[in-house]
């Protein structure tokens, strides 16, 4: 009844929506207290999680399933599409804050700290005399105690390189699906996930490297606070990005997509390549200017 | 294109009516179950944050400290503000958007279904977080709703309250934001071009792109204040490099855009009711559409208009003092076209053409002492005063606020079927115009004698002014309740007259949904309409 094919598919009732509120609601109110030194909060986190986590799996599955028995047709796809691209222009204008931050701080801001510049600059130089607009800085409170930045040609160029292959293994993959050659797609895809979690592992090193030997830390004035948080919100997005391209690779494994019906692997591997360039962004502004 | 409303798990051939039982308002994935949801949440938002109004107004009748703590009247400013805002006013559009666009459009429903649901509650939650902070230690955030630091830092547990309950309704903007994009551009009927559509419809469109475009920004600005508070960052403080101010840049990047979050879609409302009663096609179908998104594009780069008295470089004054004022072209465009719309109508005065008239004489005012604000030397004195709640009470009140009352006069009865009762609805409009003004106009002269904004206790030569505004607030925040009554007897029958399917002379002519029965079906536009009106452009 559902299946004549121009037909625009609509669900007649929903109940993941509610069960992902609630999850998120319950663990937001849990990290909330728990920020606020209350005992339960981290309990009431985790099951927040949990709840957001089975929701997450309840309902893709129900996607997942309703897309391979052809409920979907062109105009459900395009639907599909246009949220997802729209879903990752929010997260675009979200990374432009923090990149606008560390625009605005390092050209603008640190030097008024240092009295340069005309307006906020000419009374700021008299409340910080000694203090000088050099980048990287942790303000003229030594905020966070010494520590050494971040050079870029160590663990950052290999992660760059590693994520630029996993870019083109992605598409590698893409070519696959669309030439219904099935091990091209699991393979290119099995290359993309490996190389994803990789740049994790490698982010992980630095990350115990900077707070371990280099003193830098979020705590490090402004250089620390806008590398860890570009730096950490970038890596966590490759987080979800490399699960989500799991996710599509075991359902590439099971069988699923055919060169005309992709929604979910096209999203993950748009997704993927904007985790990509956000990288770039970060290579070229934060680890080597 | 044509629609199937089966659920592949559940029985399949019912008659894909409405669940049973109170279960339906929560499962329900409907366009017109969720514009209702959204309706009656922000109509009872309006009265928990009219009643905070209520509080300030009460306390501000006479010069000292009657009522409340001063750290209490503070958190009510922002409560107040914070609840009209996130709370009344954008989901009482989104409630019209569900309900209007998919019918105006041609389109069986929204193009995302469960995630319309989702937005939705996102958005309780988010409120509900919010107001669960007027309970907590150290009370509900004071600072103002635009939350600067460092004030805002020595909020006591309500803080990451607060900043989740921003993500929260963050999320669920954008999500229906991005819900109400699709829809306008995948599900509109054949025949229904980009330039055909109801001006509502533009609207919403550009809305929309505003709201995915600035929600994001407002979480990073509130995601940095919550590790700075919690997390050792230095964002907003000077001591490890950072800077305050930045903390307003970023904000009002966010913020301004979101004041016409607040008012394009009034325009929208406002551009489809006036044409109507004045029985003409709207002036100037096209220039409307280009002055909306004019004023869209101008509405990003003005934020620092925010921040004339914050220390800026003088070249940044000069630049967001003209791109400022550039501001007036287009909205005077809009407002030529609505009087040039009236200009030789037949109109009649029903009451939701009323507000609408209202609406366009006193947001004309909002906009005149916006203006006046844009000039920076004169907004060095204007700054924190009365006088900018004047100016931004005219444009949300008497404007996206009547607004708001003449579509659900409007629609109402295309609802529901049912006629409101017309001599209420007058009473009610004379009410609201007259005691609007009391309420907000002395508010002018008490900023231009200096009064400050956000202060519990004032010098006594404010006395007088202030005493007729609170005696305006409380007429008005009292007529409101007639409004209750008005829907809730329309909802149960109104006066008893059925109404036609056009319910308005000619309406019909102007819009698709007037084309279908009143009350409207469950389900509409299964498959797409053949005719499109035109009248409208
Ligand atoms: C002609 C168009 C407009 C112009 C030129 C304009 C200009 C301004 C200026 C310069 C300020 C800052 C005043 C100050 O802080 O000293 C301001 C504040 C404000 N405006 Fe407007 N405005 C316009 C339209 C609107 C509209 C349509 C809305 C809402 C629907 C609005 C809502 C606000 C709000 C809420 C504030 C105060 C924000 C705060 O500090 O809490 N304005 N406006
Ligand atoms: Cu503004």
């Amino acid at each position: 009844m559902m299946s004549t094919q121009d037909a625009y598919y609509i669900p007649h009732k929903a109940t993941w929506p509610i069960a992902a509120t609630l999850g998120l609601l319950t663990s937001l109110a849990g990290f909330a207290n728990y920020l606020n030194g209350n005992a339960a909060g981290s309990t009431f986190m985790l099951i927040g999680l949990g709840i957001f986590i089975l929701m997450l799996a309840g309902w893709f599955t129900m996607q997942a399933t309703e897309s391979e028995t052809g409920m979907y047709n062109r105009g459900v796809g395009i639907s599909y599409r246009m949220g997802m691209m729209w879903f990752i222009f929010s997260e675009i204008m979200f990374f432009a804050v923090f990149f606008g931050t560390l625009w605005y701080t390092r050209n603008l801001s640190v030097d008024w700290l240092a009295g340069i510049g005309e307006g906020p600059g000419r009374s700021s130089g008299l409340l910080w005399p000694s203090f000088e607009a050099v980048w990287p800085t942790n303000g003229p409170g030594n905020v966070g105690g010494e520590y050494e930045p971040m050079g870029a040609f160590g663990l950052p160029l290999l992660n760059t390189l590693l994520l630029l292959t996993s870019g083109v293994t992605c598409t590698w993959a893409h070519h696959g699906l669309l030439a219904n050659n099935r091990s091209q797609l699991i393979k290119g895809l099995a290359a993309t996930v490996g190389l994803g979690f990789l740049f994790v592992g490698f982010q992980a090193l630095e990350y115990m490297e900077a707070y371990h030997d280099m003193g830098l830390t979020l705590g490090s004035g402004i250089y620390g606070s806008t590398f860890f948080m570009l730096t950490g919100f970038h890596g966590f997005h490759v987080c979800v990005g490399a699960i989500i391209l799991s996710v599509v690779l075991f359902r590439s494994w099971k069988g699923h997509f055919t060169p005309e019906n992709h929604f979910a692997f096209e999203a993950a591997a748009w997704y993927w390549h904007f985790v990509d360039v956000v990288w770039l962004g970060l290579f070229i502004f934060v680890y080597m200017m | 294109m044509s629609a199937v409303t089966a659920e592949h798990d559940h029985d399949e051939h019912h008659d894909h009516g409405p669940e049973k039982g109170f279960l339906r308002w929560i499962v329900t994935t409907n366009h017109k179950d969720i514009g209702t949801l959204y309706l009656f949440f922000a109509l009872a938002m309006f009265f928990v944050g009219g009643t905070m109004a209520l509080i300030i107004r009460a306390e501000l009748f006479e010069p000292g400290m009657q009522f409340v703590t001063p750290q209490f009247f503070n958190s009510m400013t922002t409560m107040h503000a914070l609840v009209m805002v996130f709370g009344a006013v954008m989901p009482a559009f989104v409630g019209f958007a569900n309900w209007l666009i998919p019918m105006m459009i041609g389109a069986p429903d929204m193009a995302l279904p469960r995630m319309n649901n989702m937005s939705f509650w996102m958005l309780v939650a988010g409120v509900m977080m919010l107001a669960s902070t007027l309970f907590m230690e150290g009370g509900a955030p004071a600072s103002g709703w635009t939350l600067y630091p460092p004030l805002v830092l020595q909020t006591g547990a309500a803080l990451p309250f607060a900043i989740f309950s921003v993500h929260l309704l963050g999320i669920s903007s954008i999500m229906g934001a991005i819900n109400i994009i699709a829809t306008i551009f995948n599900m509109r009927a054949p025949k229904m071009t980009l330039m055909k559509m109801p001006l509502f419809v533009w609207t919403w469109l550009i809305t929309a792109f505003l709201l995915i475009a600035i929600m994001p920004v407002f979480a990073g600005a509130v995601t940095m204040l919550l590790t700075d508070r919690f997390f050792d960052t230095s964002f907003f403080d000077a001591a490890g490099g950072g800077d305050p101010v930045l903390y307003q840049h970023i904000f009002w990047f966010f913020g301004h855009p979101e004041v016409y979050v607040m008012i394009l879609p009034t325009f929208g409302i406002a551009s489809t009711i006036i044409p109507v009663f004045a029985r003409k096609a709207l002036f100037g179908y096209s220039s409307m559409v280009y002055a909306t998104a004019a004023i869209a594009f101008l509405s990003f780069i003005v934020w620092a208009h925010h921040m004339f008295t914050v220390g800026m470089p003088l070249s940044g004054e000069l630049y967001f003092m003209y791109a400022t004022m550039l501001i007036a072209i287009p909205t005077g465009v809009k407002i030529f076209n609505w009087t040039a719309t009236m200009w030789r109508g037949s109109m009649t005065f029903e009451t939701p053409m009323l507000f609408s008239i209202a609406f366009v004489v006193l947001f004309t005012l909002g906009g005149f002492t916006g203006l006046m604000m844009a000039l920076a030397p004169i907004d060095f004195q204007y700054h924190d005063t009365y006088f900018i709640v004047a100016h931004f009470h005219y444009t949300l009140v008497p404007a996206s606020v009547f607004i708001l009352m003449a579509g659900g006069y409007f629609w109402l009865p295309k609802w529901t079927g049912n006629m409101y009762d017309e001599r209420l609805g007058q009473l009610h409009f004379w009410l609201s115009a007259v005691s609007v003004n009391i309420l907000f106009f002395p508010q002018h002269f008490l900023g231009l004698a200096g009064m400050p904004r956000r202060i519990p206790d004032y010098a006594v030569q404010f006395s007088d002014w202030n005493m007729v505004s609170s005696i305006g607030a409380f007429i008005f925040g009292f007529s409101q309740l007639m409004f209750v009554y008005i829907v809730v007897k329309t909802i149960k029958g109104g006066t008893g007259e059925k109404v036609t399917d056009e319910v308005w002379e000619g309406a019909a002519q102007h819009s698709l949904e007037w084309t279908l029965p009143s009350p409207v079906p469950y389900h509409t536009f299964a498959t797409p309409p053949e005719n499109i009106p035109t009248e409208h452009y």
